[in-house]
């Protein structure tokens, strides 16, 4: 991955997202703990499930299997047949994780972490990469048209009142 | 990721036609739209008993469609009108899902970082 050096966060805390591509989109932040804490926790299911699920969410992971070795293979369960899984292409303790994301009809997208050592700190670059734009296209519009039925529904319970 | 993001929706979105799928909830949006009401006002009115009506009312705050609060004894209804900023391009949204993400897991890092220097102390000793 080509290193843009300009979107890089310094400060921890803050987290940057760009589209790389009409495939990739890249997700940068910086923790203020040492790399092997931070592989650790992106490791280690039983660290990984208290934070994976953020709270606005509202959904509860049941089940966390990890295997993450090169080759080794997750499955993420949050109830009622909705399952995420797929299998790790690579991983390098406190170096990087490459897995694959298989939940979907068509060709998954593919997420590289890397973890790299900024004085003590962490940077953390994730890449998503879709194996066409159309694949990106089709899940970035499948959410907005969803987001464009909730609009549809609030003006209805708009209209009630 | 965009996925888990999708299926949240898809999940949010069925929970509330569900609940709109029943008459009586219909009605208690109606009269929420016109005013806020306690649980016993709307059981009086849609001839209810206040079990029966805890429940539409549970199946509605669960939709994300009502708010309810409780104000000394007594449990407020009112209808949830989504803020217009919640409603946004899903590169927000995405980028949203990270920050709070990333903001759960600088938290067990802390926790970690503490563990680590209280056993590295213990092993100094």
């Amino acid at each position: 991955m080509d290193a843009d050096e300009q979107s890089e966060p310094t400060e921890a805390g803050h987290t940057v997202v760009e589209r790389r591509s009409d495939r990739e989109i890249v997700v940068t932040r910086m923790f203020d703990a040492p790399v092997h804490l931070v592989f650790q926790a992106w490791s280690t299911a039983e660290l990984f499930r208290q934070w994976w699920v953020p709270r606005s969410m509202g959904m509860t992971l049941h089940e966390c299997e990890m295997d993450v070795r090169t080759g080794g293979s997750y499955r993420l369960n949050f109830g009622e047949g909705m399952d995420f899984f797929g299998r790790y292409l690579e991983v390098v303790p406190s170096s990087r994780i490459v897995w694959t994301n298989e939940e979907g009809v068509e060709g998954g997208s593919v997420t590289t972490v890397t973890f790299e050592e900024r004085d003590g700190r962490t940077l953390l670059v994730l890449s998503e990469q879709y194996p066409s734009a159309e694949a990106l296209e089709a899940e970035g519009g499948a959410l907005d048209a969803l987001e464009e039925t909730f609009g549809q529904l609030e003006e209805l319970l708009a209209s009630l009142g | 990721m965009l996925n888990h993001m999708v299926q949240y929706v898809t999940e949010e979105l069925d929970a509330s036609f569900a609940a709109l799928a029943d008459g009586t909830r219909r009605g208690v949006l109606e009269q929420l739209g016109r005013t806020d009401c306690s649980i016993t006002d709307l059981a009086e009115r849609f001839h209810m008993t206040l079990t029966g009506m805890r429940k539409h009312v549970g199946v509605l705050e669960d939709a994300g469609l009502v708010v309810t609060e409780k104000v000394g004894r007594v449990r407020y209804c009112r209808i949830r009108r989504r803020r217009l900023d919640e409603v946004t391009s899903w590169i927000d949204r995405y980028h949203r899902m990270w920050d709070e993400r990333f903001d759960e897991l600088d938290q067990v890092l802390e926790t970690m970082k503490a563990k680590e220097q209280r056993d590295g102390r213990r092993r100094a000793e």
